[in-house]
Parts: C-alpha cells; structure tokens; sequence
C-alpha cells in the first residue's frame, strides 16, 4: 500500500495531496498545470515535498517531522516518463540491465526482452526504435528494477493513436499481472475509465474527489469532476423548492431528485440529451449550429437570445442532419448532475 | 625545398615543445577544474550561478594582458600570497615555466568551462531522474550517463581550450616573460622575430599555428557531423 500525504508550494502554486493506493491501478485525472506529474515527482523523490509523509507498506519514504527523506536510489519506485527517459547513448540490453545491480542475471534479462516483444533489439539503440518499442523498453527497464510502486506518467501521449490502443492492452496485461501499488497519470478519460479501478480528480494543486471510476463517472459529485470526465454542459443553478433548481444561464426550469441539499451548479453530459419530448426538463431550441466529427453530430443549441450553448452529441447512426433538427431536447431527471458549493 | 629543409635544420624548436608541453598540462587542468565548476554551476541556486558564472567566465573577456597583471600581482614574491608560496611550498610562477602553464590555464579555463555547462545544461533532465529512479548512484550517473550525454560539447570544449593554451600570449607574458628556452612559447618568438626584422621565422611559426587551428576546427566540425544522428531526435 502506498501512503502519500504531501503539501508544497512553489511560487503561487500549491500542492496539497492526500491519498492511499492499495494493489491497484489509481488514476490522478487533472488538467495540465493541475499538479499531477510533481505529485509523481514527490513520491519519485525527485522533488521534495514541504510536508507531509509518503510510506509504502508501512516503510517510510519521507516524513518532514521526522526528518526522513529517503534517497530516490533507495525508493524502488519505478517511474515511466512521458518521453520514456530511455538513455540515448545506451542500446536496449544497457538501458534494461542498467537497474538490474552490479551483477545483472543474464536470464531474468532474457525473461523481460521476451515479455516486452524485444527479440532481436538488444543492441539497438533508442533512436533506432519506433514509439512502441520505446514504451516496452521503458517498461521493461523500469520493472527489471523490481520496483514496489510503479508510476506512470502519460504513457501513452507520445504514441499515434493506432499504436496507443495496441500499447495500452499490452500494459494492462502487465499490470494486471504485476498487482502492486500503481499510480496512472492521464488527462485521457478513456484511458483512466479502461485501466483504473480507483480515480482522484486533481484541480489546483488540490485533490477534490476520490471514488470508483465507475461512480466517477456516473455521478461526479464535483464540477472538476464533472470536466475531466467529460461532461459539456456545466451551469450554474440554484434551488427553488425540494425537487426543482433554476438553471438561468440555460433558461430553463428542471424537475431533479429530492435527495441533494444545497445546489450552486448543474451539468448534463451531451449524450444523455434526447430529441424528443415536452413537458419538465424540456429545453426548447432558439439557435443552432452543428459541427461534424469522424462518427458524431454535435449540435451547438441555445433556448433563448443570451443563453449558454448546450451540445448534444449523436452517434451517425442514430441522427443525421437531414431528419432535420429537432424543436427541442429532453433530460431524465436521473441523468442530471447536481453540484454542491 | 632544398632551402626549406636548410631553413628549418637552423630553426631552434624550442619555443615549439615549450608551448606542446604548455598546451598539454593548462588543458588537463581545464579540463578537470572546468567539468568540475560547471557541473556544480549547473545545480547551483541562480543568484549565487549568475554571480559565479560572471566570475568564471571573466578570463575570456578580460583583455590577456590584464589578466596576466592581476596574476602578476598575486603570485609576485613580494606580495603576501606568492610570497607565503615560494618560502613554504618553493612555488614560482613569475618568470617561470610554472608561469605559462597557469597563465594559459587560467586564460583557457573559460572555454572549457562554457562548453561544458552548455552541455550539461542539455542533457534532458528526466533521464537524470530515470537513472536515479532505476537505482543507480549519483556518481555512476554523472560518469555513466550526463557526461556520454554531454560528450560532443566537451570534447569540442577540449580541443578549443588546448588550441587557446598553446595560443596564449598575453597573460603569458606578463607573468612567466619569454626566456628563451624556459618560457618563450610559439606566440612569444612570433613577436620577438618580427620586432627584430626576421619575417622568415615569423611567418614559419605564424603558419604552423594557422595549420594546427583550420585543423582543430575542422576536426571538430566532422566530430559534430559524425555524431548528428545522435542529437537528433527522431
């Protein structure tokens, strides 16, 4: 279990994180400049926290009252960088057995090249290798280590998004087989929703939400939330009786659950928006436009002169502009995101 | 060519091995002291590195001549420091052999302390941090890792800081003299045989310094070819 508690301040910013990680994958979802990668850093003990405690399975990594801040060579946590930090002037056998000690085993060497698909690229070097067998010799070199944490900063971004899909099945065999604390860095939803089994939602240098990544999705119980896992349509609103809010900036009035207290802001995800209907939740189409992507329609709508744009987003296969656009758009109560303060 | 071969039987080389061996040990020095300064410049906080680096890299600005003055003043035996030198370790640099080394040391320091941290400034921070993570000790790092990383940038800082040593006049000058045959160097006989009119052996040396630097240049430019697929990331 990794245990990480940490507060630093650099210039405005700061950073003011608290969370544990069983054997599992744990996504920390944040946009860029949210404090995500200098989370990372701490842990690493690349950089050093201001305060705070960092333990894993009980071993203490750092702690600022008792003055304990071990050396990164003596963490065992492996890191896999963005751009992989393969060493240039090393081939493939050097850069694996690089963390393997001062007498490295020549089979368990064996053993990673042939678990990372890298028959044949032992004495290539990292500029004679495409994007995915950069990642597996990260990887590889990373686990040869034999790390007790593992963190993973956007391993994917660097790759074109054919390779990526590949990549990412292959790391999520690894991990599954790997099961050890494990820290997943992305500001890709999907990639979190398909990989993680826990997520904590970062903004501002401070953690906001720490759920399932199902529950995250389904009910983000924060407006960060909501963002980084998808969510278009954010207003704010305020209570009018026990099962009705005002949502002035859409101009509409929505029936929702009695069950949430205090209301400042709404959000409906552009799917969940259907082109049918009357009656409550029904929002009625002033101005348009549409824009066309690969597979889907999203269609840009107002209910009135000076209101917010909703977008609801269609499938091909289901709405083309050609039906016409609808009059308006209807939303079940239980698909209606309530935010507190 | 009959009458070349004759004329160089009559020159005296001295003044060649003079600055060869000058050359050679102000290098070595520059190249330890300057590796060492960058690479702790490099992780310094930034008001003392803006401060020492002005400080380091004020030989290379500063006029030869002025340089050597102020090493004139120093190491001079009747100033308390080269005083306390020569009559407890017997150390003498002025009018000295010992003299040309530090004065092309110093004047060449410079070069190879400014090529260095420029190399070591791009070595790409997360392999650093790669390395430390996978284990491996900071010396081992350093050694192993940056330096490889960094090497077009020194041994180009290397071949530039040996051609300014063996070049040194100025500061040379003013603290080791031209003795012929202790510390007249290359660049010293240069002036020397052109005051005295003898253009003949002016221009000889004249030549073989022009020689050696188109050399050092372009071996430097085809190592920096050579080694252009490495840099560049594809």
């Amino acid at each position: 279990m990794l245990e990480v508690r940490i507060k630093k301040s650099v210039g405005q910013f700061c950073l003011d994180c608290e969370f544990l990680v069983e054997n599992e994958v744990f996504a920390l979802l944040g946009a860029s400049g949210s404090g995500k990668s200098m989370t990372l850093k701490c842990i690493a003990g690349i950089e050093t926290p201001d305060y705070g405690r960092i333990a894993v399975d009980g071993h203490v990594l750092f702690d600022s009252e008792r003055k304990i801040n071990v050396a990164p060579q003596k963490r065992r946590i492996g890191y896999l960088f963005e751009d992989y930090a393969l060493f240039p002037h090393m081939t493939v056998r050097q850069n694996i057995m690089s963390g393997m000690g001062k007498r490295p085993d020549v089979n368990t060497f064996k053993q990673y090249i042939s678990r990372f698909f890298l028959q044949g690229l032992e004495e290539a070097y990292p500029r004679q290798l495409s994007g995915g067998q950069k990642q597996r010799a990260a990887m590889a070199r990373m686990l040869a280590a034999e790390p007790d944490v593992l963190l993973l900063d956007e391993p994917f971004s660097a790759l074109d998004s054919h390779l990526s899909w590949q990549i990412e099945q292959q790391t999520r065999a690894v991990l599954e087989e790997w099961r050890k604390p494990t820290v997943f860095v992305s500001h890709s939803r999907d990639e979190v929703f398909r990989l993680c089994e826990r997520a904590a939602c970062i903004h501002q240098g401070k953690i906001e939400e720490i759920a399932s990544v199902r529950e995250l999705f389904l009910h983000p119980a924060t407006k960060t939330a909501a963002v980084l896992t998808g969510c278009k349509n954010i207003a704010e609103a305020y209570r009018l009786d026990s099962s009705h809010i005002s949502a002035p900036e859409w101009g509409v009035t929505l029936l929702v659950p009695v069950t949430a207290i205090s209301v400042s802001a709404v959000g409906i995800r552009s799917h969940h928006l259907k082109p049918e209907g009357s009656g409550e939740n029904y929002f009625p189409v002033h101005t348009y436009h549409i824009l066309e992507d690969a597979f889907e329609w999203n269609l840009s709508f107002r209910t009135k002169e000076d209101g917010a744009w909703i977008q609801w987003s269609v499938s091909k296969t289901e709405w083309s502009p050609a039906e016409g656009v609808p009059e308006g758009f209807w939303v079940s109560q239980g698909d209606i995101l309530l935010f507190g303060e | 060519m009959q009458e070349f071969i004759a004329f160089c039987r009559q020159l005296d080389f001295d003044p060649l091995l003079i600055s060869l061996k000058t050359g050679i040990w102000a290098t070595v020095f520059s190249f330890f002291l300057g590796i060492f300064a960058a690479c702790k410049i490099v992780r310094a906080p930034t008001k003392l590195r803006v401060f020492l680096d002005a400080i380091l890299t004020l030989p290379m600005v500063l006029p030869p001549t002025a340089a050597g003055f102020f090493l004139l003043l120093l190491f001079s035996r009747k100033r308390l420091f080269g005083a306390v030198l020569y009559e407890r370790f017997g150390i003498l640099a002025v009018q000295t052999w010992l003299g040309c080394v530090l004065a092309a040391t110093v004047i060449s320091f410079p070069l190879m302390y400014k090529n260095a941290k420029a190399a070591f400034e791009q070595v790409d921070e997360n392999i650093v941090y790669a390395a430390r993570t996978l284990g491996i000790p900071e010396w081992k790092i350093f050694f192993k890792i940056i330096v490889p990383s960094a090497k077009p940038g020194i041994l180009s800082g290397t071949v530039l800081t040996f051609a300014r040593a063996l070049g040194e006049y100025g500061a040379t000058s003013m603290l080791a003299g031209n003795i012929a045959g202790k510390t007249g160097t290359v660049s010293q006989k240069i002036a020397v045989a052109l005051q005295s009119g003898d253009y003949a052996e002016a221009g000889f040396w004249a030549c073989a310094v022009l020689i050696f630097a188109l050399v050092c240049m372009i071996g430097i430019n085809l190592f920096g070819e050579i080694n252009r697929p490495f840099r560049n990331k594809q």
